[in-house]
């Protein structure tokens, strides 16, 4: 993966809102960016937010808390946002992290739309 | 006492684009010893979250400073184990305010020191004597992994 790859390998709309598939390893030389692109999209008001993490293959703190500040930001706004696809490393974070409890997690993308 | 020599050192300038290097060496190290992937994947987030605090807290995103891994394998608790030791030229901070905060206030950030404190058996901050911090963060293997040797 070069540096310069986007984060976000595929941002298409769905029924109720936007379905963002990310790409690569999340560290603090990453975050950033993600950081923004979700800002951009809690601002628009999707009703849903789904981002699917199967091709993530790590995260560190930094992008577990860009996801939570955007997951904080779709609530504020009566919006719902769906983690899906998590592989075995990402899902350790949120678990040491206890955050597996506050988001909503699906194994796939066609749970994450209904969930 | 000297301290025993590291098997492993890694010194880097603290621009967050070089932690997949230093997650990179500990983990192919940890591999050799038998672990497993996902001890492997935990162990790597402990040293990643150490090295992210010493970038954002220790040394303010400035990304020209340096920062140093090491590790070696040793005993821990009379286990068979392995030792990692972060140290950098930052901010000094009393090591009892290092602490990880409630989980039960969801909120970002924050969460790097609970999770080195989750994964590894032995977490210690200390000053170092040249200016900086020095962490040193110690685990010992499961006896499933424990290396024969």
């Amino acid at each position: 993966m070069s540096p310069n790859d986007s984060i976000i390998a595929t941002n298409e709309p769905i029924e109720d809102g936007v379905y963002l598939a990310l790409n690569g390893e999340i560290d603090l030389s990453r975050s950033p960016e993600l950081r923004q692109s979700l800002i951009n999209l809690t601002a628009r008001g999707h009703q849903r937010i789904v981002v699917d993490l199967a091709d993530v293959p790590y995260m560190d703190s930094s992008g577990v808390a860009t996801l939570v500040e955007a997951l904080q930001a779709q609530r504020k706004a009566g919006g719902k946002m769906v983690l899906c696809g998590l592989q075995d490393k990402v899902r350790s974070i949120f678990e040491i992290a206890r955050l597996d409890m506050v988001f909503t997690i699906v194994d796939d993308r066609q749970a994450a739309t209904q969930a | 006492m000297m301290e025993q020599a590291f098997d492993i050192e890694l010194c880097i300038v603290s621009k967050p684009v070089y932690l997949c290097v230093v997650r990179a060496a500990i983990s192919t190290a940890l591999e050799r010893f038998g672990l497993d992937e996902a001890d492997c994947g935990k162990v790597m987030l402990a040293v990643d979250e150490a090295v992210t605090n010493v970038i954002r807290h220790g040394y303010d995103n400035a990304e020209d400073r340096p920062i140093w891994v090491r590790f070696k394998p040793d005993g821990v608790n009379g286990k068979a184990g392995f030792v990692i030791v972060v140290e950098d030229l930052g901010k000094q901070v009393e090591p009892e305010l290092i602490r990880g905060r409630d989980l039960e206030d969801v909120r970002p950030g924050g969460l790097g020191v609970h999770i080195i404190k989750q994964i590894m058996d032995e977490v210690e901050y200390t000053k170092r004597e040249g200016g900086g911090m020095r962490l040193y963060m110690a685990k010992a293997f499961d006896a499933a992994t424990a290396p024969s040797t």
